[in-house]
């Protein structure tokens, strides 16, 4: 190549020291730019209102806001309950009833197979905005409006066909021998997926659980327009914070934390499953 | 029991969930979008006007155009952002050491976040005069220094892309660097024996064997990002005007606001024609390479 001969010859050895000097640069700014974020939510739920307008970096940490976000009137701990409640009951809904589906559809051959399957899949492309329109008008005519149920319904909107196509990932990986062998045995179809299926798809199973929580608990456009005041969750919530009074900003970066650290646990705990789930099994 | 009616048992609570809570809505709003029906006047469904909301959506209604202009730009500055630089960041995380293993372990926690929560800490950290982005940006780069970004139309998408790509960068780079996990070693490791450089190996060897995943991080970001909606509530409100309110967010404004039932559904089955479209593009894509 001509560009070769007009620049100057630059050895093996430095280029190499360069290429590294110049990796280790980019990926101490890449950790900054995901720390730094973080670090100052962090930092801000511990500082007084003063030390937030001042952009300190030492301060003297308090943890007043806490305590301030978890009584009236901002009440953050009726927020967490809701927040739990609603995933915790939703996860338990859908993996049962999706780890089911998943069986049927990796196991058995039948009609329109792959037209459901499509539909299961073509759920995930349909925007919020589209389904969420009739459920505000169905919820109010039937007093679902501001209930923990009217979410759990519509959070399975989500959640359900997610957890059918991560778990059909997972028994579609485990050989069925074990299966036939048992229903040779004489085990009933029902005794086998309990017996021998369940606990071979469990940390499959686990995974979509921890998904689909984090899902559901970071769930925002449904519990916006679906709640008022009692089933409100957090993510919801963090905007009672902004007020004509002004931002509470130490208050939104208290109850940023209670939002944040049980989901960072339970993502570094299946880390290592963690990046099939989004793609729906198509990286592999 | 038999199987032959076993299968179909399994399948029913799942199918019953899809079509209460996703079809049987879809149906819904797609009725909806062919009648008059404003909540302020009437609280029950009124006549059908035909294809009038769509018509006047795509004719009349300056709103339209402009939530499609600020979505399209933002769908193209936020895929373009997240992809390259998952891609870049990937090709780097490949590599062992320390540092590349810390970042992968830290890259899984912007993804973990509520993006509600992530919008409205960027409106805090963007604030004039609080905010530690305005502050850091100011310093790096003079010009910048105590803009009100949400107050300017173009900084005002910046930030919002920004807050995407935050969100999203971390979680496309993992699945990029899986995709890179399972290509075969040989190829690349022959090209350098034929003395190819890095950049000609990358280019020539890695780059075509990882197209099929970067077609589907790409579909799939676009996908993700003509739906997002909690960060334009919690970062801009669709400020300044309404300059980066998208369509999902009009939508809600017009449903929510407005409470025009008609107009609203039409809008929002646009936007559901077109990630429909997107939908079944990605699942041919997938079924072609399942063959």
């Amino acid at each position: 190549m001509a560009a070769d001969f007009e620049a100057p010859r630059i050895s093996y050895a430095t280029r190499r020291r360069l290429a590294r000097v110049a990796e280790t640069t980019i990926l101490l700014i890449t950790l900054a730019i995901i720390v730094f974020p973080i670090a100052w939510i962090i930092t801000t739920a511990f500082k007084t209102p003063r030390d937030v307008y001042d952009l300190s970096i030492v301060f003297p940490p308090t943890v007043q806001n806490f305590v301030i976000a978890f009584n009236a009137p901002w009440n953050l701990g009726s927020k967490l309950v809701n927040s739990i409640v609603v995933s915790t009951v939703t996860v338990g809904i859908a993996i049962p009833i999706a780890t089911l589906a998943a069986y049927s559809f990796s196991r058995f051959e039948f009609f329109m197979k792959r037209s459901l399957f499509l539909l299961v899949l073509a759920t995930q492309f349909i925007p919020a905005v589209v389904i969420i329109l009739p459920f505000f008008l169905m919820f109010r005519d039937v007093a679902l409006m501001d209930t923990r149920t009217g979410l759990i319904i519509v959070n399975l909107a989500i959640v359900t066909p997610f957890a059918v196509w991560m778990i059909k990932g997972y028994l579609d990986a485990i050989p069925n021998e074990s299966e036939e062998a048992a229903l040779v045995d004489g085990a009933s179809r029902v005794r086998v997926i309990f017996d021998v299926v369940v606990p071979m798809a469990l940390p499959g199973m686990i995974t979509a659980a921890v998904f689909c929580f984090i899902l559901t608990w970071n769930e925002f456009i449904f519990a916006l327009i679906l709640t008022r005041e009692n089933a409100v969750t957090l993510p919801v919530g963090l905007i009672s914070f902004r007020t004509e009074r002004g931002d509470w900003w130490e208050l939104i970066a208290a109850s940023g934390i209670i939002i944040t650290v049980p989901m960072f646990m339970l993502a570094l705990v299946i880390q290592r499953h963690f990046v099939k789930g989004m793609t729906m099994g198509a990286v592999r | 029991m038999s199987d032959r009616l076993l299968k179909y048992l399994l399948l029913l609570p799942a199918i019953l969930i899809v079509v209460l809570t996703t079809v049987y809505p879809l149906a819904f709003s797609l009725i909806t979008s062919f009648r008059d029906w404003d909540l302020t006047r009437n609280l029950e469904p009124t006549g059908f006007v035909g294809f009038e909301n769509y018509v006047y959506a795509l004719t009349e209604d300056y709103d339209f155009y402009d939530a499609v202009r600020v979505t399209v730009w933002f769908v193209v500055l936020d895929v373009a952002a997240t992809v390259l630089i998952a891609l870049g960041l990937a090709v780097i995380l490949r590599r062992n050491g320390t540092l590349h293993r810390a970042t992968r372990v830290l890259l899984i926690l912007p993804f973990a976040m509520s993006p509600a929560l992530i919008g409205i800490s960027w409106r805090f950290m963007f604030n004039p005069e609080v905010g530690v982005f305005t502050y850091v940006l100011g310093v790096l780069f003079p010009w910048l220094r105590g803009q009100a970004w949400l107050a300017d139309p173009t900084l005002a998408m910046a930030a919002m892309v920004s807050c995407d790509v935050w969100h999203w960068m971390p979680y496309m780079t993992l699945v990029l660097l899986g995709g890179l996990a399972s290509l075969p070693r040989d190829s690349e490791e022959a090209a350098r024996i034929d003395g190819a450089s890095e950049w000609r190996v990358f280019l020539d060897v890695t780059l075509p064997q990882l197209r099929p995943v970067i077609a589907v991080v790409t579909i799939l970001k676009t996908v993700f990002a003509l739906k997002m909606f909690d960060q334009v509530v919690t970062l801009t409100g669709g400020g300044p005007g309404n300059r980066t309110a998208t369509l999902a967010y009009l939508v809600y404004r017009v449903a929510f606001s407005a409470f025009d039932m008609g107009a609203a559904s039409a809008l929002a089955w646009i936007l559901t024609a077109v990630l429909i479209a997107l939908g079944a593009y990605y699942m041919r894509f997938l079924i072609v390479k399942a063959h």
